[in-house]
């Protein structure tokens, strides 16, 4: 923390009084939960989102929270029961990847809010502050069964700004969709885009550096050492008080990195800047939650293991840039095999409508190489790890009671292209239902249009 | 440059029988056919040469010493109905695209076959998802105008026959309008005097090189087009820019036109099928990604379908290197309505139909030996390609990918490092 939130002896709380502190969180969440009576749901093949699997199974939704998983449960007066024969339930999807809302559609120039290319390191930015929640996107998403989601800065910058998590609920305002005490999170880009965006962006603006991954590293390096020492400069204020620093926006997120409050996720394809990346971490003192795209973490599978950070990856784009060049079909299953934690994520409008296909695709081409890992386990990719990645695993990613009743009802099983998401509940609300295309939800910017959502 | 058989087929079950190497049998718990023979259970295609000889039930008379494989289905080989598959090796890296020329000179003449490199990885990355046709279209540069598309296999071979100048690639809507001026009005008038310019061919240019659209070697590009002789691929989405593009067919009705993309052409569904204008759809494209798109749902394939307009279905949205993504879309146009067979013949029959591929799309007596046998449904995404088969050829199931798999298999650098590792 950079300032006073400790102590809790009186003379301490005396000094701390004198002291200038700042509202870390200024532009809070206003979300809370749709009402919805209970919900049984009998009779389901469930998957509780950490590995385990209940056949003929049952779940409780109650009061927006999961209440109880098992068999043969008893429905609360008022509840309304659901019979899952035939179908499965899981938790909902999280994809700690999207850029909906700060790239929208339609894919207008006025809208096009994800990249402040401005300078190579925008640690001052906030993705929500680009966010337009009327992003058709959103909608779409939600009959895919997503629940929750990173909205992340673009990849232009070493350092681009802060990503927000969001409930994948419609809302006039992104602080009516920001998931309720969240971490913050901080992207960061390695490779190719940012040095073409710089070094050689055809002359258009910035120009200047990163001209090169070596540029890259050395403007990482530079943000932390700046970081660094506003972050002594803080605590020693908040030791010894006097002049409080100047306050600098840019470096209170970097800071916020170093004080272990703010999650990084980084853009990363290259086993070798991975490797790199992960030492450069070592040396400023903090983590890597995620790697994201991650297409060659299947090289370094046993380094990223021992290291601890996840790969955020898709099952099988590759080729449209080199560092993309060396993508292969089972990348997941490889990073999952060595104990390294595997996140499907999708950084796509499309992608996201579908994560649970992208899972199965990868989950098969593991099997056909004799990486066989239960439906249960692979489903692991898609809740409690990307969960995990975010500091929200506390509260969602699985079925355990006492969490947000974050639950997706597919037709069938997940891992088929015929599946749809029948139902989708958002902390125990109903927001999906696929047989009730009139309860669909319709953003502002679809009302009046030929299309009025995917299925007027 | 035959594939070694050994690796293509070591999946299943092989009779090493070297006498009959070009003879298959191949069972199939489901056979799709693409005829009115259907969908066989327990089915047979019979391959002697280049060509099929024979589909039926398990009890048909096969030849003696033939090669033997068995899956769990079997289907003519796929066709990717829009691809840049073999122009891009790398999209970023502008020496390795091939698909569009932005400061050419030169617009309708330019022939994409120039460019098709059969070494290009990912024609085998697509052949090994059961891809055995590929549509080239070439994208457009600094005119609306792409130029000649091609249709090629996907053996990766040398002296992979190629279809040449197989259609014009055209692009109206707000590409179009872009790229000649500003405003769908220039992009009309600039296609319309292209139009008279290729129909005119070589009148007008016996005095003059250039046309009112076209230099003279782009006019005699686009006189068969213009004359009717060759299918005009235009990509279009918005309704009232199909509906313009029908305008024009009507105006001049030996226009032979097929759209890509599409999105919004349910909503002139019935006016396409009574031109007999099929469409090139991405079932993936549902959101109103822009404003000639408002209307885009994912249920497009399937009303077409019960309109009656003819579709292939294909990765419209990514379509060099992933150009395999067709199938799981057209699984996810199942799920969204349609149904099976159509979306299957939207990946075969249709799309042979349309770029006038005589004889494949498939298995019938007589037709090319074009067959994919599959470990599953071919449009499950859990599901693989067992053999490939190119003209009565099987396959390579290999890819640098699946190399590079092997490679990383086990990350066990105790001995050496990994670069001396060569599975």
């Amino acid at each position: 923390m950079l300032s006073a939130c400790g102590g809790g002896k009186d003379e301490a709380a005396e000094k701390k009084e004198a002291e200038i502190t700042f509202d870390k969180n200024p532009y809070p969440s206003t979300y809370s939960p749709y009402p919805n009576a209970p919900v049984l749901i009998t009779n389901a093949t469930i998957l509780d989102g950490e590995g385990a699997r209940i056949e003929n199974g049952s779940l409780l939704l109650e009061d927006g929270k999961i209440s109880a998983i098992g068999s043969d449960l008893e429905a609360p007066e008022g509840a309304m029961t659901i019979d899952a024969s035939g179908r499965w339930v899981t938790p909902g999807i999280i994809d700690n990847h999207s850029h909906l809302g700060v790239y929208p559609s339609p894919g207008v120039s006025a809208h096009g809010d994800g990249n402040e290319i401005s300078a190579p390191v925008t640690a001052e930015v906030w993705s929500e502050h680009g966010v337009w929640p009327q992003d058709p996107g959103f909608t779409r998403a939600l009959a895919g069964g997503i629940t929750s989601l990173q909205i992340l800065p673009g990849s232009a910058n070493l350092i681009g700004g802060r990503g927000v998590i969001v409930k994948n609920v419609p809302s006039r305002t992104v602080q009516g969709m920001k998931f309720p005490n969240a971490p913050y999170t901080l992207k960061m880009a390695c490779g190719e885009n940012p040095k073409r965006v710089y070094g050689y962006g055809g002359g258009r603006f910035p120009g200047g550096a990163p001209y090169s991954r070596m540029g890259n590293m050395a403007g990482y390096r530079s943000a932390w050492i700046r970081a660094t020492e506003y972050k002594r400069k803080w605590d020693k204020y908040e030791k010894e008080g006097g002049e409080p620093p100047a306050r600098d926006l840019e470096l209170d997120t970097l800071a916020g990195v170093l004080n272990g409050d703010i999650l990084v996720h980084m853009h990363c394809y290259r086993a070798d800047e991975m490797a790199q990346i992960m030492d450069m971490s070592k040396e400023f003192g903090y983590k890597v939650a995620s790697f994201h795209h991650a297409v060659e973490s299947y090289k370094i599978a046993d380094k990223l293991a021992e290291y601890g950070a996840c790969s955020s990856m898709w099952a099988d784009w590759w080729g449209f840039k080199m560092e993309a060049y060396d993508g292969i079909r089972e990348n997941i299953p490889l990073v999952h095999k060595a104990g390294a934690c595997a996140i499907v994520h999708s950084d796509s409008d499309v992608g996201i409508q579908r994560l649970n296909q992208e899972a199965a695709k990868a989950w098969s081409d593991g099997r056909k190489i004799g990486i066989d890992i239960p439906e249960e386990e692979a489903w692991t990719w898609l809740s409690i790890n990307p969960a995990k990645s975010l500091g929200i695993d506390d509260r969602t990613g699985s079925l355990k009671p006492g969490k947000m009743a974050d639950v997706v009802i597919w037709s069938g099983d997940p891992f088929s292209v015929y599946t749809k998401a029948d139902q989708v509940f958002i902390d125990g609300a109903l927001m999906y239902d696929r047989s009730t295309p009139e309860s669909d939800p319709v953003t502002d910017f679809e009302i009046g249009q030929p299309g009025e959502g995917d299925r007027k | 440059m035959r594939k070694s058989l050994a690796t293509a087929l070591a999946a299943f079950t092989w009779l090493t029988t070297p006498a009959l190497a070009d003879t298959y049998v191949i069972r199939g718990e489901s056979v799709w056919t693409g005829t009115s023979q259907g969908t066989i259970k327990n089915g047979v295609v019979v391959i002697e040469d280049d060509r099929i000889t024979a589909v039926g039930g398990a009890s048909m008379a096969v030849p003696d010493g033939a090669s033997e494989i068995s899956a769990k289905w079997v289907t003519p080989g796929l066709i990717s109905a829009y691809s840049q598959t073999g122009l891009v090796e790398v999209g970023a890296e502008d020496p390795t695209n091939d698909a569009l020329a932005a400061a050419s000179v030169y617009s309708i003449s330019l022939n994409a076959a120039d460019g098709f490199n059969p070494d290009s990885t990912a024609i085998d990355v697509t052949r090994i998802e059961g891809f055995t046709r590929l549509v080239v279209a070439p994208q457009t540069g600094n005119t609306m105008f792409g130029g000649q598309g091609f249709i090629a296999d996907t053996s990766g071979d040398l002296d992979t026959p190629l279809t040449e100048k197989a259609f014009t690639f055209i692009a109206l809507g707000e590409a179009g309008a872009g790229l000649t001026g500003g405003s769908r009005a220039s992009a009309m008038a600039t296609l319309k005097a292209a139009l008279d310019d290729g129909r005119t061919y070589p009148a007008r240019y016996i005095a003059n090189s250039e046309g009112d659209a076209l230099k003279r070697l782009d006019a005699q590009a686009f006189s068969p087009a213009a004359r009717g002789q060759q299918l005009i691929m235009v990509q279009a989405h918005r309704a009232s820019d199909l509906n313009a593009v029908m305008d024009l067919a009507e105006e001049q009705p030996n226009l032979k036109f097929v759209i890509v993309g599409g999105d919004e052409a349910w909503r002139v569904a019935p006016r396409l099928a009574k031109l007999d204008i099929p469409v090139i759809v991405d079932a993936f494209s549902n959101l109103p990604s822009s404003f000639e798109r408002l209307a885009a749902t994912s249920e497009n394939a399937s009303r077409l379908a019960e309109t009656g307009v003819a579709f292939a279905i294909a990765n419209v949205g990514d379509s060099a290197q992933q150009a395999r993504l067709a199938s799981q879309i057209a699984g996810n146009a199942v799920a969204n309505g349609l149904d099976f067979d159509e979306a299957l013949a939207a990946l075969t029959v249709v799309p042979a139909e349309i770029f006038n591929m005589t004889g494949y799309g498939t298995l019938a007596p007589g037709a090319h030996a074009d067959v994919v046998a599959w470990d599953g449904d071919p449009l499950e995404v859990t599901s693989s390609p067992v053999a490939v088969i190119i003209d009565g050829e099987a396959q390579s199931l290999q890819s640098r990918q699946t190399r590079l798999r092997d490679r990383y298999l086990n990350l066990d650098e105790s001995e050496r490092p990994m670069a001396y590792h060569k599975p």
